[in-house]
């Protein structure tokens, strides 16, 4: 009888095809998903070598759809969030730093930064909601579970505090001035108090500095987004470095050179942590990796690199010039907003492919498997290791 | 503070332990709810009965009035998805039971019936033999011969068997929101507009959303969704309505197959379980319960399904984990991030001014 087999299987073998060999009918298997692959074609470095750093693998799913739904955050509304929210965290850094070590050029920019760069914060946040009226709601609960509560919440005192020392630094400009004092007749009266109220509300804005530039990476990766909940111990490094990028290197073009030596030194340490941290999310997480070096993600990925890497290289050699200062920081601003950009391009990608929520779960599930495999019983271990791998093969 | 908190689990009271992830016996208790809470209660979806009629896709719109979507979601679009009879095509802010259809096939290693033209493997006896298969013995030759004149239109439904080498069948499904014990979705609403049921189910309070969409990416089943042009997210209630009120939820209300089955999430479990063995008993080894295992990622789900093969070919992630599990850890980096940035400019502030 097993003589009449079709003979695509070995003969005296049952087929060890998992769910007893049922697979999809029909011609083409649309249980695979049609992969997009333009090879070679001209664009950015000419094909993609890092596409064949992780074999194919195969999978099943449902007609190819994904499994998990994409964020519904809008592009690039979101990912620009992330940037100005880390230059303007690090700047309330350096802002308080500076007022008190007599750069009060070097205060007085940072402190613009960082209040410029948190207000645009909140109008994008608020943008972002599909409910914007509703905005206050966030303030309702408080919640450790959900990132975007803690987030409200470092936000709202950040943004105040940020604004306030940045309006009492606009104090300082005699037209200003004049035009508060026709508001709020009162203000003469205090301006003995405005350095102190300023450096108050700078220190207090510090606080929240540090939280504000990576709470977003937690944001992000306390979701079921393959390529963002994988390096979830990494991203809020990722986000730091590039947050101190952007800031020093906002501060630094914006800052005589003989005040900015510290936000050039931060700008450099920030380059450092950021792409060693990076170097991680893009490198160590098997297939999960995979969308940080494929389309526009991919791209955005290259440019931030190049941008970051030049940048920092002018900042060491040429920040002590005006120019150089200049051209390194606006190149580390951009790098900051591509990392963030393509960051959040990955984890879309992610997101829509199926292979990408299935395969790493199969993985874990063979994993765990061959761990209990192992304790018990070796050759039922073996039996169950056999079906699993056949799931997955490479 | 209201004894019921919209907040979940999460880290308050004294005792730490499985308020992230595993199991919790008394979900609705941990969510403040007094002692004298209703029972948890549940979905068992049964899907080697079910039959694809969409009779709970239906009475779930017409319940809940859910707009028309296409298989993408899109509001008020009608359109075929190319994909067999589901038109439907996924979970979503509009459908909150979305019937999946899985068509297929596999070989088979059976007596193989003749091709030919009817009546050619008769001999001169009048009594039919099987070429193929001649060790069968008299009457499942004559059956054969009787398959052999159906062979030629290839395909009988109703038995699944198909002329040639090949068996067909179709996996009907029932998909549904898990109502997790770790509900993802509950835990990152920043607003409280998601909350845990005194049923321990999870719903969406659409006077509170603000419509952050964190709940969207936070579900590890991609269920609950955005409705774009009203900026809310919409998900499975579990008919919250009708439970008040003593009734069980449209869609198992309908269900002509007990596919659907509604009840004490206690009782459903051991139903599973009986059912579970009755089909292996049966022979059908790809059974499976999915969602069942309150040690799996999310803690078990109240609503749970019998399954005929593996997860990811109904659309089901295979191993989800609710994302919140591991959200101490990422604390802890952005705390250590967060510290690095204060130190780091602070020691880019140390030396001489003027540097």
């Amino acid at each position: 009888m097993s003589e009449q087999s079709t003979g695509n299987e070995p003969a005296g073998k049952a087929p060890v095809t998992p769910g007893a060999g049922w697979h999809r009918a029909g011609g083409e298997d649309l249980t695979r998903p049609r992969r997009k692959r333009r090879k070679g074609g001209g664009g950015w470095g000419g094909g993609n070598r890092e596409a064949a750093m992780v074999p194919e693998a195969e999978f099943s799913s449902y007609y190819g759809r994904q499994i998990i739904k994409t964020p519904t955050w809008k592009n690039p509304e979101v990912p620009i969030y992330f940037f100005l929210g880390g230059a303007a965290g690090t700047s309330s850094v350096i802002a308080a730093l500076a007022e008190f070590t007599d750069r009060p050029k070097l205060a007085r920019n940072a402190e613009y930064v960082a209040g410029a760069g948190a207000l645009a914060s909140v109008v994008l946040l608020i943008d972002d909601l599909g409910r914007p009226e509703r905005f206050l709601h966030m303030l309702r609960v408080f919640k450790v579970t959900s990132p975007l509560s803690v987030g409200s919440y470092i936000l709202s005192p950040f943004s105040a505090l940020t604004s306030a020392a940045a309006a009492f630094r606009l104090l300082d400009l005699k037209p200003v001035m004049g035009l508060g004092t026709k508001v709020l007749p009162f203000l003469p009266k205090i301006a003995g108090s405005i350095p102190v109220l300023r450096k108050a509300s700078a220190v207090g804005a510090a606080a929240f500095g540090g939280p504000m530039a990576t709470y977003t990476a937690v944001l992000i990766a306390n979701t079921a987004v393959p390529s963002w909940h994988a390096p979830y111990d990494e991203l809020p490094f990722v986000f730091a470095g590039s947050a101190m990028a952007a800031g020093g290197g906002i501060t630094m073009a914006l800052t005589p050179v003989d005040e900015a030596g510290p936000a050039r030194k931060a700008a450099l340490a920030g380059v450092a942590l950021e792409l060693a941290a990076m170097h991680k999310v893009e490198n160590g997480h098997g297939i999960v990796s995979e969308p940080y070096h494929l389309g526009k993600a991919g791209k955005l990925m290259k440019a931030a690199k190049a941008a970051t890497v030049s940048g920092a290289a002018i900042t060491a050699l040429l920040g002590r010039k005006r120019a150089g200062a200049v051209a390194g920081g606006v190149l580390l601003a951009a790098g900051s907003l591509f990392t963030r950009m393509g960051v959040f391009e990955a984890g879309m990608a992610s997101a829509k492919d199926p292979k990408y929520t299935v395969i790493p779960q199969r993985e874990r599930i063979a994993a765990r498997e061959a761990g209990r495999g192992a304790t018990t019983d070796g050759t039922e271990g073996n039996a169950v290791d056999a079906g699993e791998a056949s799931t997955i093969t490479r | 503070m209201t004894a019921v908190s919209s907040a979940s689990p999460g880290l308050e009271g004294p005792d730490a332990k499985n308020r992230l992830f595993g199991p919790l016996p008394d979900v609705q208790g941990e969510a403040g709810y007094a002692e004298d809470h209703p029972a948890r209660v549940g979905f068992f979806t049964d899907t080697s009965v079910c039959i694809g009629c969409k009779a709970c896709e239906v009475a779930c719109k017409e319940w809940n009035t859910l707009p028309m979507d296409d298989s993408h979601g899109k509001r008020d679009a009608m359109g075929m998805s190319g994909m067999s009879y589901d038109n439907t095509g996924m979970l979503g802010a509009n459908s909150w039971r979305h019937v999946a259809f899985i068509e297929q096939s596999r070989a088979v290693d059976l007596p193989m019936p003749s091709f030919g033209r009817p009546g050619d493997d008769r001999k001169d006896t009048g009594l039919p033999v099987n070429p193929v298969a001649p060790q069968a013995d008299g009457p499942l030759n004559a059956q054969t011969s009787v398959l052999n004149a159906e062979a030629l239109t290839e395909y009988d439904p109703q038995t699944g068997q198909s002329g040639g080498d090949k068996q067909i069948r179709w996996l009907m499904s029932s998909d549904v929101c898990k109502h997790c014990t770790h509900a993802g979705c509950l835990d990152v609403c920043p607003t409280g507009a998601l909350f845990r049921t005194e049923f321990g189910t999870v719903v969406v309070q659409g006077d509170i959303c603000n419509g952050c969409g964190y709940c969207v990416p936070a579900c590890p089943y991609g269920v609950i969704d955005k409705r774009e042009d009203d900026g809310r997210v919409f998900k499975c209630t579990m008919c919250y309505d009708r439970l008040t009120d003593g009734l069980q939820p449209a869609c198992a209300t309908a269900c002509p197959t007990q596919s659907i089955q509604f009840g004490d999430l206690d009782e459903l479990q051991a139903r599973a379980d009986a059912r579970l063995a009755t089909l292996k008993e049966q022979g059908v080894e790809s059974a499976r319960l999915y969602g069942r295992d309150e040690n799996d990622g999310v803690g078990g789900n109240s609503a749970f399904f019998l399954l005929l093969d593996e997860p990811e070919v109904y659309g089901l992630p295979p191993d989800p984990i609710v994302t919140t599990r591991d959200l101490p850890a990422m604390w802890k980096a952005a705390a250590t991030g967060a510290a690095m940035i204060v130190g780091i400019i602070g020691s880019a502030f140390l030396g001489r001014r003027r540097s």
